[in-house]
């Protein structure tokens, strides 16, 4: 709740970006409307982009703002953005109120206000992290000087900084591994969903697989993971770290079926007719599967994939947790473990980060699945 | 043309890359210079993130990184994996890794991190059945070193309720493990036995003995999973800054000075990378030396380092409690102990294989190595897993370059420490004479023991 309205101060300058409607034209709708036509198909096309990137609520403010009556659009503006505001506002009280009751062998819960500063203190040592990098890679620069001096043949490799990654830099590592383990995901449903929507065999064949490892949990899925990574992963001088490939590929493995199953269905609920007429008309099954069957299939598949992104990014921070991977997840568990008195407010302060960008991929899919998709309008 | 310009490339190349082998066959720098090393949130890290803090790795020109650890079995299997280079880890774990307790490993040691740091704590109910018992000193605190026979009315009660009594430690194979058996024993409780069949070590117990991990315990004791536990610093503090539980006993109080982490990396990176492990050694034992300087006057300002996120990150004043040379065992109840953690003085760097061999011997009397072994088979095992030459060769690298003080190392050592009778119960220890040793101590396996059947057989 307190995720997205963040989100929507923080996507507020869109609405600056958007085609405002000129403001000196007082008239009335309909008239506007029949004297500015392109003006209005980009009012049209402001709002549909608005209530897409989860700022619906500015549409009764473009609305009156275009003239329309002001007294029907201020409901709809009451309960896209009144009643939102007044929750989260009860939302902070009862917390701050009740977190002050609870005494935990940490002190007391943290309130918004312990929060908040938290929020401050991770972001100023993000920034002194990146100062004191400055400063290694001076030293670095001199001592490699020294060393080239000594010995002009020396191995002038310039090492990357070594300090801890800040809060930051774990947001990224997550952002990463989860499109990493994501992308995989996709590439593998989607052709095995088309397999499974296209013919009623692979269906009976997969439907089996397909039921029993959905419900597997990631801490059921990691320690396994784990020894198969380390026993098949094996360089010199391995690209990727191996916390980072058992925690992708732990995302892979749980947020694969939302994908398989929506592709399957979508697959098999192509319209009849439309077969029929391709069969008719001879195409092959190449032409057939991307001139029919993908496009009719294509809402459902992002569907899944909306899901699948959204369960990766939860089982993720579990993944981390354990495999240890530089991300959200090894932020919590290392605030956990630190056990001082501000791990509390810190792993807060992780929570709605890990909200607030769970909302915004989800967004953000939801964005790509209508762009994407042949509506009845397209 | 062409051909003359390739020519004086590869000639070039060639005599670069031959001229790189040389210099690194001639030993001068790091073979690996961008490293990862564990460790785990406890205050005895202290010898890497001061090593890291003040530039000594980098004045080895070694790029380190340095990474917290989920727990001890997360630390070694990713030094045996690679994914880390070397860690902070418990000094029976690569001798567990050699012995093959556990996963079987070649893991060597050429630094030892530190002497003393753990104790025991109990929960506020245990305590409130012990206080009883106890005698006091002129100021009505109880006196210390308190003995585990305190904790038979406690273990009465619990039994007379049903109730089993419970403690943990953190690894099975931790000092903090013989530590808390060798303070039972002591007073005639049976920690239990380990055996091929039971390798949770709770056979014949009279306390039932498990794992958790160090950062865990206050919170596993303040839920009441289990009754007491063993462990590292600042986690006996933090019992009574959340007032949880009572440390009774610190280690020191068991065994004076007895060693506790080590720097393992594996056999295979010492071979391949013997400049980095010295390199890394150096470091090490510069930090060493800075937190034992000036009789601990630089420990406020570790203290401060340690408490950071990235290393301890418990708060200052638990840290601090432990490591500016006091320890409070009940709240208010603060006393000096000013060699609670050493890390360099009494030679505490030096890996002996005398250290090496303890920690095989109550392998040994608690089952974990079901048959009986002779004293030379605990020597070269020592001798698998110790390397002290690694030490040396960086103190006279250290003392080259004016960075130490000869005075401070043993050069003559044969990798023994004097014979020792500083133990709680008395019992002298000689490194050489393991098995003679083993016989000496109270319960235990001893000779041709076996435990078989939940038994114990033979004599």
């Amino acid at each position: 709740m307190s995720s997205a309205s963040s989100v929507k101060v923080a996507g507020a300058p869109a609405v600056a970006a958007a085609p405002q409607p000129p403001p000196a034209k007082p008239t009335s709708a309909p008239a506007s409307k029949a004297r500015f036509p392109r003006v209005n198909a980009a009012i049209d096309t402001a709002i549909r982009v608005l209530s897409l990137i989860g700022l619906g609520f500015l549409k009764p403010v473009v609305a009156i703002c275009r003239g329309e009556d002001p007294r029907a659009h201020m409901r709809q503006l009451w309960l896209d953005l009144g009643a939102p505001i007044v929750s989260i506002a009860a939302f902070l009280l009862v917390w701050s109120q009740v977190s002050q009751g609870i005494q935990t062998s940490l002190g007391t819960i943290p309130g918004p206000v312990a929060v908040w500063e938290q929020t401050k203190a991770l972001w100023a040592d993000h920034l002194a992290q990146r100062e004191k990098a400055v400063e290694f890679y001076e030293r670095q620069e001199k001592r490699n000087a020294e060393k080239l001096a000594e010995d002009p043949s020396a191995d002038m490799t310039v090492r990357k900084y070594t300090g801890k990654p800040t809060y930051i830099d774990q947001i990224f590592t997550s952002l990463k591994t989860v499109f990493a383990g994501f992308l995989l995901a996709t590439l593998l449903a989607v052709p095995i969903g088309i397999l499974c929507g296209a013919s009623k065999t692979f269906n009976a064949m997969f439907n089996p697989l397909i039921q029993l490892f959905k419900p597997v949990s990631p801490l059921a899925w990691l320690p396994i993971v784990t020894m198969i990574v380390s026993a098949v992963y094996v360089t010199a001088d391995p690209m990727f770290d191996k916390s980072f490939i058992n925690s992708a590929v732990t995302v892979t493995l749980c947020s694969l079926w939302p994908t398989v199953i929506n592709t399957a269905v979508g697959v098999a609920s192509i319209d009849r007719d439309l077969l029929n007429v391709a069969r008719v008309l001879r195409l092959s099954k190449t032409t057939q599967l991307t001139k029919l069957v993908l496009p009719s299939a294509l809402p459902y598949i992002f569907t899944g994939m909306r899901l699948s992104l959204g369960v990766g990014w939860m089982v993720l921070i579990a993944a981390e947790m354990l495999a240890q991977n530089p991300g959200l997840g090894k932020f919590v568990w290392d605030e956990f473990q630190n056990g001082s008195s501000e791990s509390l407010s810190r792993i807060m302060v992780a929570v709605f980060t890990i909200g607030i960008i769970g909302f915004l991929l989800d967004r953000v899919m939801l964005a790509l699945q209508s762009s994407f998709t042949y509506g009845p309008t397209r | 043309m062409t051909h003359v310009v390739l020519r004086g490339l590869i000639a070039t190349v060639v005599a670069t890359l031959s001229f790189a082998m040389n210099a690194t066959a001639a030993g001068k720098g790091p073979e690996k210079e961008q490293l990862k090393l564990g460790f785990i949130k406890l205050t005895d890290m202290a010898p890497l993130a001061i090593a890291y803090e003040k530039g000594f790795f980098e004045d080895e020109g070694l790029y380190v990184t340095l990474e917290p650890q989920a727990n001890w079995k997360v630390i070694l299997d990713r030094v045996i994996t690679g994914e880390l280079d070397g860690a902070h880890m418990l000094a029976g774990q690569p001798l567990g890794a050699a012995v093959g307790i556990g996963t079987k490993a070649d893991v060597v040691t050429g630094f030892s991190m530190d002497l003393n740091g753990n104790a025991i704590t109990v929960s506020n109910e245990v305590w409130e059945l012990m206080k009883g018992s106890l005698a006091t000193n002129e100021k009505g605190l109880p006196k210390h070193p308190i003995s585990a026979e305190a904790l038979k009315p406690a273990l009465e009660k619990f039994k007379a309720s049903g109730k089993s009594f419970k403690m943990a430690m953190v690894f099975p194979v931790s000092t903090h493990n013989y530590e808390l058996r060798y303070w039972l024993a002591a007073a005639g409780i049976s920690p239990g036995f380990y055996s091929p069949s039971d390798v949770t070590g709770q056979t014949r117990a009279d306390i039932l003995i498990s794992v958790t991990p160090p950062p865990q315990m206050p919170a596993t004791l303040e839920a009441g999973t289990i009754n007491g536990y063993s462990v590292g610093e600042p986690w006996n503090q933090q019992a009574i800054f959340k007032g949880v539980g009572v440390p009774v006993i610190t280690d020191y109080e068991i065994w004076k000075n007895n060693p506790e982490k080590v720097f393992g990396v594996t056999k295979a990176f010492a071979d391949k990378n013997p400049r980095t492990h010295i390199a890394l050694v150096k470091a090490l034992t510069r930090a060493a030396i800075w937190l034992d300087d000036k009789n601990g006057a630089n420990r406020k300002e570790a203290a401060q380092i340690l408490s950071r996120p990235e290393y301890v990150g418990a708060d200052y004043r638990v840290i601090a409690n432990s490591m500016t040379g006091s320890f409070e065992y009940g709240r208010g109840d603060k006393r000096a102990l000013p060699d609670f953690n050493v890390f360099f003085k009494y030679h505490a760097n030096y890996p002996f294989y005398s250290d090496a061999i303890w920690y095989l011997t109550q392998m040994r009397r608690w089952g974990q190595i079901a048959e009986t072994k002779p004293d030379a088979w605990y020597l070269e095992t020592a001798k698998k897993v110790y390397r002290p030459d690694v030490f040396i060769e960086a103190a006279k690298e250290l003392i080259a370059e004016k960075k130490a003080n000869p005075a401070d190392f043993d050069f003559a050592s044969d990798g023994f420490r004097a014979p020792t009778k500083e133990f709680i119960d008395g019992v002298e220890y000689d490194g050489r004479k393991p098995n003679a040793y083993i016989e000496k101590l109270t319960l235990g396996l001893k000779g041709q023991q076996k435990i078989e059947g939940g038994n114990v057989v033979g004599k």
